[in-house]
């Protein structure tokens, strides 16, 4: 496997809000496979923190997040939230938990049910968990309506397809936000949003988590976004995590040869990585079948037969809160790094 | 906008297209007099504010918004008129569009090989066997792992990256004159963007399909748009090559919408400058300007007379104090001095431009 081991777990103490241990979430996959869609993973979140997570389309992000909330409960693994394992409870235990537990989905639009108003979307929640009853439940709602940009006068009458994109995804967040949860989980929340009303999100729950020491867990592709908001940042690629740390550290030197393609990629004109020419190629691997040893290794420009027999173990980056799971690691003063050219193309020989 | 003559390569021409829907408290003029013109084998980027109309516009174009709206103006796709008509003879192979969110868009029930090959011997006549394998061959083409293994598999079973990629590849199964894609990367990482983005280039080298891309990323409207077009509460406001925009914006909602984003350069946590305000109401909307009410340079005029659009070469923007000009510069110091705009907005510290 590719990035393996807990060293980058700090201490569980009083302040550790999340803890996620050895995750593992495989899907059956016709009759005989499984595609193993996060593999062993593990992060922590203190309270007020947040941590951001990127990487590429379909490493496993969502089943990340959504295995914290038990949709599906995972394969394998330890989800600690204050303490209490949710992997372990029952249904009605679960319930228990969810109010402060609030989930912002990636697919905007569909996640939101066509038949009611906007209104009753997002005063949904606060029905069932809400202490609030009457009117000052229903001023709170139009509060956060009017708090993500909308008219709440029209949410009354106007249902989800009657919105355009990004509306509708300022409806989830509303609804998410409404029930003053402990941590949100946001799965691409500003990814339908123009940059201005993704500016307002981001400085409204960055006031949130000044204020109520509201922790997030943010999965965005936009780098820049996700360097804004978040404290630290985790970097997946198929199933694993391969970089974790401080979000400035992992964009100023990115050391695993995944994060630095990635960082290279940004569309930005001042991109400083820009020049990092190293070229993403190589064979597409299967989550179904994943590479054994490091599973970056089929398109690292780096990867030697040690790549392929085994598994990175994280290693810290000096005294930094920096970690990466990696045998040849971009580190300066760090002369482990292979000449490249001998080494492309990797040996597939597993 | 360029009022130039049809030259053969002008595929769709847009003269004050509008489109409103007809609502409980009166029309929603969700585009509100929209021109522009798009040649073949080129790309345009709409970009803009959430709500600002850029779905309902190409979906207006598209004749795919239903029966409960009223649709004016002229919208010329290869010299034949399409407002107030039936447009279901040029889908597929004369236009197609990618949707905003593939979940919708992508049928939860039927498996996504069968939604791609479907189409293929629909419109290309091809045989149940050869649609599976065209199919394998374009899933592959646009990067998803294990694609004859994916074929049969349920839209919810795919990453969100993995289904806006199968909308990808309807599309390119078609190949058609124009492809309207809406906000087509939004769920991929930047190396898959990057990659599609360049398929879809080459495709267009090939094909000299024209390309419309809706999208909030503004470096991906600079880096791959042969022009952008910006739009705020169903109106054009600026319209320019995409390195002409950037370089010499002359629109304030421009500059404002530029300097909200946030930049790599800045550490965690550095605050951002949203636009103050919220959009107009499009039902009762303001007589002058639309972005008056939200605009640094606002001038009494602003809030009562719509300004006319100013054509400079390739380059048109519609404001009566637009920056880079004296004009400009008078309001905006003129505003600076009072401390406020003719709408009573709060004058805040320079905006930075990027
Ligand atoms: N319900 C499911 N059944 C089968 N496979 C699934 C299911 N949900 C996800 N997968 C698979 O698990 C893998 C990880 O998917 P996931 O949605 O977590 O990716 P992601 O990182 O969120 O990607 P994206 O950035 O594209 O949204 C993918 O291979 C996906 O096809
Ligand atoms: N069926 C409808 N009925 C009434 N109003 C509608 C309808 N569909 C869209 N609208 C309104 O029309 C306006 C334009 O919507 P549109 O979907 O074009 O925005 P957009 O620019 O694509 O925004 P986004 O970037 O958020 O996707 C919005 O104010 C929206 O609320
Ligand atoms: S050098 Fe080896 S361990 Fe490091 S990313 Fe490349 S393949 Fe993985
Ligand atoms: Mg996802
Ligand atoms: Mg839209």
């Amino acid at each position: 496997m590719a990035g393996s081991g807990n060293n980058h777990l700090r201490e569980n103490t009083d302040d550790t809000l999340l803890r996620v241990e050895n995750l593992v979430v495989e899907f059956p996959s016709g009759r005989r496979n499984k595609v193993h869609a996060v593999s062993d993973i593990s992060f922590d979140i203190m309270e007020g923190e947040t941590l951001g997570i990127v990487g590429e389309s379909g490493c496993g992000k969502s089943t990340t997040a959504k295995a914290i909330i038990q949709l599906p409960k995972p394969t394998a693994g330890k989800v600690e939230y204050q303490g209490t394992n949710l992997t372990e409870l029952d249904k009605e235990g679960m319930r228990q938990q969810r109010p402060s537990i609030q989930m912002i989905y990636q697919d905007p639009i569909s996640s939101l049910n066509p038949r009611r108003t906007v209104f009753n979307i997002v005063n949904e929640g606060t029905r069932v968990w809400s202490t609030e009853h009457g009117a000052a439940q229903e001023q709170k709602v139009d509060e956060m309506i009017e708090a993500v940009g909308l008219d709440p006068r029209e949410a009354k009458t106007r249902r989800p397809h009657e919105y355009s994109g990004g509306q509708c995804q300022r409806i989830s967040v509303a609804r998410a936000l409404v029930l003053d949860p402990k941590v949100i989980i946001c799965d691409e929340p500003v990814s339908s949003l123009d940059v201005s009303v993704q500016a307002r999100i981001l400085n409204m729950l960055q006031d949130m988590k000044e204020e109520y020491k509201l922790t997030l867990l943010f999965i965005s592709h936009d780098l820049s976004v996700v360097k804004n908001v978040s404290d630290r940042v985790a970097v997946m690629y198929l199933g694993k995590i391969c970089e974790i740390g401080d979000g400035d550290l992992i964009y100023e030197k990115p050391t695993h040869p995944y994060t630095r393609l990635l960082l290279a990629a940004i569309p930005d004109p001042k991109n400083k990585h820009k020049d990092i020419t190293d070229i993403l190629e190589g064979e597409l691997p299967s989550p179904l079948n994943p590479p054994s040893g490091c599973r970056f290794r089929t398109r690292c420009p780096r990867a030697t037969e040690k790549c392929a027999a085994e598994e990175p173990e994280f290693r810290q980056i000096g005294n930094d809160d920096h970690w990466v799971a990696c045998h040849f690691p971009h580190i300066e003063g760090d002369d482990l790094g292979p000449n490249d050219e001998i080494s492309w193309p990797p040996d597939p020989q597993k | 906008m360029s009022h130039e003559t049809e030259t053969p390569s002008t595929l769709l021409k847009l003269d004050d297209y509008r489109v409103g829907f007809r609502t409980e408290r009166g029309l929603a003029k969700a585009v509100d007099g929209v021109s522009y013109e798009l040649n073949s084998g080129k790309t345009l980027a709409i970009v803009g504010e959430s709500g600002s109309g850029k779905t309902v516009l190409n979906r207006g174009i598209m004749g795919l918004l239903g029966s409960n709206i009223n649709e004016s103006g002229s919208v010329k796709f290869q010299g034949e008129e399409l407002v107030n008509t039936n447009r279901q003879k040029f889908w597929g192979k004369k236009m197609a569009m990618i949707f905003q969110d593939p979940m919708t868009s992508l049928n939860p029930v039927m498996k996504v090989g069968k939604q791609v090959s479907e189409p293929l011997r629909l419109h290309q006549g091809m045989s149940r066997k050869e649609a599976r394998h065209r199919t394998v061959e374009l899933f592959t083409l646009v990067g998803i792992p294990e694609p004859s293994q994916r074929f049969d598999e349920y839209p919810h079973q795919l990453s969100g990256g993995m289904r806006q990629r199968v909308m990808i590849s309807i599309a390119l199964a078609i190949e058609p004159d124009l492809l309207i894609a809406d906000e087509p990367t939004t769920s991929l990482d930047v190396t898959v963007q990057k990659y599609i983005l360049d398929l879809l280039v080459e495709v267009q080298k090939e094909s000299n399909m024209a390309m419309t891309i809706i999208t909030h990323d503004l470096g991906v409207a600079r880096g791959r748009a042969d022009e952008i077009l910006v739009m705020y509460g169903g109106r054009v406001m600026e319209h320019a090559p995409a390195e002409t925009l950037f370089n010499e914006m002359a629109h304030p909602y421009t500059s404002a919408l530029l300097s909200s984003i946030p930049k790599l350069d800045d550490p965690k946590h550095t605050r951002l400058t949203p636009i103050e305000g919220f959009p107009p109401d499009i039902v009762d909307g303001p007589d002058g300007c639309k972005f008056a009410a939200r605009c640094q340079y606002a001038q009494e005029n602003c809030l009562s007379e719509l300004p006319d659009t100013t054509v400079k070469g390739d380059h048109s923007y519609a404001c009566f104090y637009p920056i880079g000009t004296d004009e400009g510069a008078k309001a905006f110091a003129s505003n600076a001095e009072r401390g406020h705009t003719a709408a009573g907005l709060k004058i805040r510290a320079k905006e930075e431009v990027i």
